[in-house]
């Protein structure tokens, strides 16, 4: 009965449903733009489980919110509050970066104030819950045309950036101590990631939602971190589950009425479990 | 300001609740588990809305929850030490369920059901009842007593865990209880700050303590009172400024405390450089 409920529209037959889920411009435009977010996503991230910045990364995905609510009070463009508020925060915990314990304890101390204040503005913007749920959960059902040529424009600079820093960075995430000591210039590789992570998260948290967006980023990372440690295999492979978890999640989600955050982090989490199996 | 009710009820849970986040938060910070801490208070908001989706009490669904992945998760690392990633996998996902628990819990229910989300995520501690008060006073002083009796072989495990296994300290057993404490007042403290701001009231008050404090029990002690006076402050200035919501006062004043802890220290320890006299490492 639940499983009824919950698959209205779908078909045995394959292709009829495939084309149905083209048909609707609003299905295009959340599968263009999950698309350019699961490549960057998975790239982004496979450097983000290499260096163990888990937290920081999931830190930046919550100060998407802030951001967000902040432009809304202000009236100002929303993808603005995000893109602003993440390079904020990317700067705040670089300048935090330290001693190991102490730099976990500065990262969720940041994190908590910026939910603090995301909490203050959703209050003082009265418009509330609708939003709030949206801003947190995401939602691809209004994806305009505009926000996925920003969403596209955005993924394109961060993977070029990746591509040219992708040697140094490995290399400094490899081995720190060496890299620095062969003139790698470790501070303004790491501050240069931290920003890319914050960008990417801000692009993708416009349709996953603040508290989605570190599924995409953490979970095909590392799944592909457990199968291989060759760097290319490895980003390649992140970045396909990324593509195909985020594909399936936006499909199941369009023909189900659960919302889609649940469908990307369970497929994603498959393969996860699956990986963590094998490889002990 | 104290003739009312909602006000005492906030300040007697208040202080309980952030008297036991000051506690947890130093051993968190000690042994930069701080993310597990901040994934348990997302995992807080899958299993009150679970709760809420089944029809039961949320707070049982709270407390499960919490307890549940604060030992699942030391199963899963070595010695009850689990990793970054491996965290915040597993927490991505539970999140992701909190999210079909929020969805099948707002289409079967009534209107009202959107702000109970709402007040899981960003807590209520001026909404408290007085059965919610003892409640919180209750698992706060468990959590307090067993964390005290555990505090000096824990502290012993978490400085050195390799000396401390020769020493035939059980070092995995003393991770997994201390995750499950931390689950216990992660759950309680979703009550009053919310599941997304109790990660300030455990980070913060403790950072500023490690940073301040000499010995750990001295850093303890005020990790401890920094916690309760900024749950004090911020109840003071969310009921003096009707905008300002009190969860995110609290988390603002901790913050401000940390800030102010970190500045001194930097400032003194170069100062203290110049006359030679030099902070332990």
């Amino acid at each position: 009965m639940l499983i009824d409920a919950a698959f209205q529209g779908l078909s045995w037959n394959l292709a009829h449903d495939v084309r149905e889920l083209f048909a609707f411009h609003f299905m295009v435009n959340a599968l263009l733009a999950g698309t350019a977010v699961a490549v960057m996503g998975g790239a982004v991230g496979w450097f983000m489980v290499l260096r163990r910045q888990a937290f920081a990364g999931h830190t930046l995905a919550m100060i998407a919110f802030p951001g967000a609510a902040g432009a809304t009070l202000a009236g100002l463009p929303i993808a603005f509050g995000y893109f602003g508020a993440c390079a904020a925060g990317a700067l705040a915990l670089a300048g935090v970066s330290g001693r190991h314990s102490r730099e976990s304890a500065a990262t969720g101390t940041v994190q908590a104030f910026a939910l603090g204040l995301g909490f203050l503005f959703v209050g003082l913007y009265h418009g509330l819950l609708n939003g709030l749920q949206a801003l947190l959960f995401g939602t691809f059902l209004g994806i305009d045309d505009g926000q996925v040529r920003t969403i596209v424009a955005v993924v394109v600079v961060a993977l070029a950036a990746l591509a040219v820093g992708a040697r140094p960075l490995l290399f400094a995430s490899v081995d720190a101590d060496v890299a620095r000591a062969a003139g790698v210039p470790v501070r303004l590789l790491s501050f240069s990631f931290l920003l890319l992570l914050g960008l990417a998260v801000a692009a993708t948290s416009q349709i996953t939602g603040a508290l989605l967006v570190f599924a995409l980023l953490v979970t095909p990372a590392a799944t592909a971190h457990r199968l291989t440690s060759r760097p290319l295999v490895g980003l390649g492979l992140s970045v396909a589950i990324a593509l195909v978890v985020t594909w399936l999640g936006l499909a199941l989600a369009f023909f189900s009425v659960y919302p889609v955050g649940f469908y990307v982090t369970s497929l994603a989490f498959a393969p996860y479990v699956v990986a963590r199996s094998l490889r002990r | 300001m104290l003739t009312h009710e909602f006000m005492r009820n906030a300040l007697l849970a208040g202080t309980f609740i952030g008297a036991a986040c000051g506690f947890v938060g130093y051993f968190l910070v000690l042994r930069a588990q701080v993310f597990a801490g901040d994934a348990l208070s997302h995992v807080a908001f899958t299993g009150a809305l679970a709760a809420a989706a089944l029809g039961v009490d949320v707070r049982i669904g709270l407390f499960a929850a919490t307890i549940a992945v604060g030992i699942g998760m030391g199963g899963l690392g070595d010695r009850a030490h689990p990793d970054d990633v491996t965290i915040g996998t597993v927490f991505a996902w539970i999140l992701g369920l909190g999210v079909l628990f929020l969805a099948l819990f707002t289409t079967s229910g009534s209107a009202t059901n959107g702000t109970a989300a709402v007040r899981v995520l960003f807590g209520s501690l001026f909404g408290l009842s007085r059965g919610d008060v003892a409640l919180a006073v209750a698992v706060s002083a468990v959590a307090l007593a067993a964390l005290l009796g555990m505090s000096r072989p824990l502290l012993f495990a978490s400085l050195d865990p390799r000396v401390a296994a020769a020493r035939a300290v059980p070092v995995g057993l003393l991770g997994l209880g201390f995750l499950g404490i931390v689950g216990l007042v992660a759950a309680e403290a979703t009550q009053a700050v919310g599941a997304l701001l109790l990660l300030g009231l455990v980070a913060a008050p403790a950072a500023a303590a490690h940073e301040l404090g000499r010995t750990p029990f001295a850093g303890l002690a005020l990790s401890v009172a920094l916690a309760v006076g900024s749950v004090w402050l911020g109840l003071v200035l969310a009921y003096e400024i009707s905008q300002l919501p009190p969860s995110t006062a609290i988390v603002g004043v901790a913050a401000a405390l940390y800030a102010v802890a970190a500045a001194y220290v930097r400032l003194s320890g170069q100062f203290g450089e110049m006359s030679g006299s030099s902070r332990k490492p």
